[in-house]
């Protein structure tokens, strides 16, 4: 062939490649790798190392011997951990129920046109600004029987009404959820309400014209429509309940008794003020489970599975 | 020697090969167009060619020199985008600057290509606004001025005037063919999915289907002797009309027969010899039939007319099916009226109906 | 002449329907409203009056005195310096926590979105999965790590727990934002001779304000309002305001003075709320951003 005089001495494409990529992507490799140590060091090592230390009989300080399941069974025959256990299901179920129903509400109500939306907006919303510190101190405030709501209700005329709910041992947990939906239905709303307003208004013009009831097309065309919002929302809720520490800390201290006390808080108590390493790292794993088990096909749907671009 | 050379390359993502060993040469000064619907690849080879994609094996030449594995700078090329890609908070002029800014060129010369670059596209007066200021005919401009400013000796344009209107685009495609003869000796490797850019700029198309290149040449070539049914219906408005039938050996030679309809194939220049008896498609653009009272074919009903202005566009079929008719436009044609069908023969086209190859 | 009248009768502004969505919006917007109103009314009352009155009734003598002794001499415990300690103490750990946050969060972005880094997709993956996970998982390990590093109980432990934690939203939000920027901006820049930096510096950064907006509102509210981290990993001298409040109305000392309790509260709300009420829309949009939903 006649071009074959032209061919230049060309380096090998295999080294060729090795050097091009590594002059070409060494500043992108360095500039993730802190990430890449903070992934590997924290939210792999961290994670281990908590579910090493399940096995052992650490106490005080951390040991490395094995003691099998023994924490875990300690665990589970630990009244505060299942009522802890407990307490978290209702108040998760509650919650997020909780949210959706009145995030959703209020979303629908607000996108009737009505005037002074901006304003609806940002009263619904202004909870989820401040933290649960805050919030639980104050419906703390709000709830207790001596001189909150309870003796607002009695000097109204109605001498013989009760809420004691904040210091009832039954109770308590659902003064938690009724903070807890005060602090995230405005959240939800936000959410939903970008949901509704993403909706194609032809398919309200067709609803018009075919005679669909309001109502009738937010059940069964908008609703469905708004399918991955509410999923948003409640994975987002979600992790809220899993979080659940401050809210109880700021707002019953996990009492009365351990009417309020809920997983987050076992796990810290045990790590930090009860010396109990190994039974706290055992309930901070079987919450790592619990999660893992929830999200983790959510998370691959969601992005392993359709990651970033070609090319 | 070649401007642009692309041997042998092969580029993947991750298991999924786009190409496989696609060589390509592109002579100095020429006009290329890389034609094809999308997904065809063309894109890709067009990003491969100025570095923005790695090439999994094969070499890639530019000017002389193997550019395999050098920067997207470093390989003498401009590149305009069908987004236009303009910086969103330079000026224009910063904009058309940017790459001889981050190449340290100094500043007398970087004012100098500036103003030449806009003054060659009268752009000149916009040289100092945002890039949200401009309709997209004068990003367009923009976009070019800054492949311009580059000096490059070859420009790479992917799609740049599918983000246009019709009426501008016609504009900036004489614009491009112009600003092609100005530069005298610049390569350009320009990728559409537009026939008609294709046929009005290119020196020569490359006709790209599924990563495969079908036909190069140039576009009277690709136009004429489309070498198979794939480049003969792609490229053409409108199309080429088809029709399925057999090769039977007639008292002066081959002769194309489909139903009632028969066409003698003398003067058609076969590429082989071929034997009597073969499945065929044949096809005849719309404008080599003519409208006749006694024709090769006869006893064609007209179902649809459409006047075009220029021309007119006629439907009309037999018992075998329907055919459209390219014919100017005076002729009082009405729907429902019978006519006959002239042919010319040198002028159709033969594919071998298993293979779409041209006979 | 004669005009046809219309069939039906032409709708009414205001029908039983309009009437009760306001009603059901009103409704709700008290019910939201009202713990901050008790806890403005508290706040500005003195304590007899609180003992004797109505909890939602305006102050008959209204006085800021409980507002000052929050801020300034309220007992955390032991120490009576008020809350304006904390105050300071989350400005001191706000500020370089969400500037770094934001700056790692972006480049991590840039270079996720528009370089192809082997693994890096695998890594990403990974610290979503890890924004999910619940702190207690992570928390004894990481107080080991950074006692025996010796920075334990310090300001810098505090920064570098808010970036580590910040990391998967912030990364996530910029990669979001920067794979919607079209990659033609970033081939143009490539070709016209940018490398990681410069692109990232003179082409990606300056189209980034809108994100940097919503990632800043997002770090300033969720660092200020942090309880757990200030706790766990701040030390006695760095203690954030959330913790220094919960101290306070939790100290059992004498009787509790709920209206300095609620000015502590108040004065605990008031930067995300002023944050909130400023940046508007834009606090929506970082809500719906950092809700991983990109």
């Amino acid at each position: 062939m006649d071009t074959i005089s032209i061919r230049a001495p060309s380096i090998s494409a295999p080294r060729a490649t090795v050097r091009h990529r590594i002059r070409t992507r060494l500043p992108a490799s360095l500039a993730l790798l802190p990430t890449a140590l903070v992934v590997l060091v924290v939210y792999i090592g961290c994670l281990l190392w908590t579910v090493r230390l399940s096995f052992t009989s650490s106490a005080l300080l951390p040991k490395l011997d094995w003691v099998g399941l023994a924490q875990y069974s300690r665990l589970f025959a630990n009244d505060r951990f299942l009522t802890s256990a407990e307490n978290i299901l209702i108040f998760g179920c509650l919650f997020i129920s909780g949210c959706l129903i009145l995030g959703f509400l209020l979303a629908v109500f607000i996108d009737q046109n009505v005037r002074g939306e901006s304003l609806f907006r940002t009263v619904f919303l202004y909870p989820y600004a401040m933290s649960f510190v805050v919030t639980g101190v104050a419906w703390q405030w709000f709830l207790n029987p001596g001189l909150g709501l309870q003796k607002l209700v009695r000097d109204m005329g109605f001498p013989n009404f009760t809420f004691d709910w904040l210091v009832n041992q039954d109770m308590a947990i659902y003064t938690i959820v009724i903070a807890g939906i005060w602090h995230g239905a405005g959240l939800t709303m936000a959410i939903l309400l970008a949901g509704l307003r993403g909706v194609d208004g032809d398919l309200w013009k067709a609803a018009r014209v075919d005679g669909i009831p309001t109502w009738r097309v937010y059940i069964s065309v908008v609703l469905p429509l708004l399918r991955p919002m509410i999923v948003t929302a409640t994975v987002l809720l979600a992790t809220g309940v899993v979080k659940l520490y401050d809210l109880v800390v700021a707002m019953t201290l996990g009492g009365p008794g351990i009417a309020t006390e809920v997983p987050a808080k076992f796990v810290m108590d045990h790590l930090f003020e009860r010396n109990n390493i190994a039974l706290g790292t055992a309930a901070a794993t079987i919450m790592l489970i619990a999660v893992v088990s929830v999200l983790a096909p959510w998370v691959y749907a969601r992005y392993i599975r359709s990651q970033g671009r070609l090319g | 020697m070649s401007a642009v050379s692309v041997r042998d390359v092969t580029v993947a993502f991750e298991a999924f090969r786009v190409f496989d060993g696609l060589s390509l040469d592109i002579n100095e000064g020429e006009f290329i167009v890389l034609l094809g619907p999308s997904g065809c690849g063309k894109s890709t080879l067009l990003n491969a060619v100025a570095g923005l994609l790695d090439v999994s094996s094969g070499q890639i030449w530019i000017g002389g020199k193997n550019v395999t594995w050098e920067e997207p700078k470093d390989r003498g090329i401009a590149m305009v985008f069908q987004s236009y890609a303009l910086y969103p908070r330079m000026s224009v002029r910063e904009n058309m600057s940017f790459g001889l800014r981050m190449a340290k060129t100094p500043k007398p010369e970087i004012e100098k290509r500036v103003n030449q670059a806009a003054e060659t596209l009268q752009i000149t007066h916009l040289l100092d606004r945002r890039p949200d200021q401009l309709s997209g005919g004068q990003r367009q401009r923009v976009a070019i001025g800054r492949a311009l400013v580059r000096d490059a000796s070859v420009f790479l344009f992917d799609e740049p005037l599918s983000n246009l209107d019709a009426k501008l685009r016609n504009e900036l495609r004489v614009e491009i063919k112009r600003l092609h003869a100005r530069l005298g000796k610049t390569t350009m490797v320009y990728v559409t999915h537009d026939q008609i850019e294709a046929m009005t700029l290119a020196d020569r198309i490359v006709v790209l289907k599924e990563q495969k290149v079908q036909q190069i040449g140039s576009p009277d070539e690709i136009y004429r002797c489309p070498s198979n049914l794939f480049v003969a219906g792609f490229v053409g408005s409108p199309q080429m009309n088809f029709i399925k039938g057999r090769l039977k050996g007639g008292d002066n030679g081959l002769e194309f027969v489909s139903g009632k309809r028969r066409l003698p194939l003398v003067g058609y220049q076969f590429s082989q010899k071929q034997r009597a008896d073969g499945e065929v498609v044949l096809g005849i653009r719309p404008e080599h039939l003519t409208v006749a009272d006694v024709g090769t074919w006869s006893d064609f009903k007209i179902d649809v007319v459409e006047p075009m202005g220029a021309d007119t566009i006629v439907w009309c079929s037999d018992a075998e099916g329907s055919l459209q008719v390219r014919t100017n436009g005076c002729k009082g044609s009405a729907p429902g009226q019978h006519l006959a069908l002239g042919i010319d023969t040198t002028q159709v086209s033969l594919f071998a109906a298993n293979t779409g190859e041209r006979l | 002449m004669n005009t046809i009248e219309p069939q039906g009768c032409r709708p009414r502004r205001l029908t039983v329907g309009r009437v009760g969505v306001y009603a059901f919006l009103l409704t709700a917007a008290l019910f939201i409203l009202l713990p901050l109103w008790i806890m403005i009314m508290t706040s500005l009352k003195p304590m007899d009056e609180i003992r004797l009155g109505n909890i939602v009734a305006l102050p008959t003598a209204l006085t800021f005195e409980a507002w000052s002794k929050a801020w300034s001499s309220a007992c955390t415990g032991l120490e009576c310096n008020g809350i304006s300690v904390g105050f300071w103490n989350s400005v001191r750990i706000l500020i370089p926590s969400v500037a770094l946050s934001i700056i790692v969060g972006a480049i991590n972005g840039y270079a996720l979105s528009f370089w192809r880094v082997k693994g890096a997709n695998v890594m990403f993956g990974v610290l979503l999965l890890g924004a999910f996970i619940p702190y207690q998982v992570f928390l004894y390990p990481l107080v080991r790590i950074f006692s025996m590093t010796g920075i334990y109980n310090s300001l810098l432990c505090i920064i570098l727990v808010h970036v580590i934690f910040g990391l998967p939203t912030m990364t996530l939000l910029f990669r979001n934002y920067y794979l919607g920027l079209p990659i033609e901006l970033f081939k143009a820049a490539r070709i016209d001779g940018g490398g990681f930096w410069s692109i990232f510096f003179r082409v990606i950064l300056p189209m980034s304000t809108p994100m940097l907006v919503v990632a800043t509102i997002l770090q300033v509210t969720g660092i200020w309002n942090d309880f757990i981290f200030g706790l766990t990993f701040a030390g006695r001298q760095n203690l954030p305001m959330t913790v220094q409040l919960n101290n306070i109305v939790h100290s059992t000392q004498g009787e509790r003075a709920y209206n300095v309790d609620m000015a502590a509260t108040m004065l605990a709300a008031l930067v995300p709320l002023v944050v909130y009420f400023v940046s508007g829309r834009w606090f929506v949009r970082g809500i719906a951003a950092g809700a991983v939903k990109g």
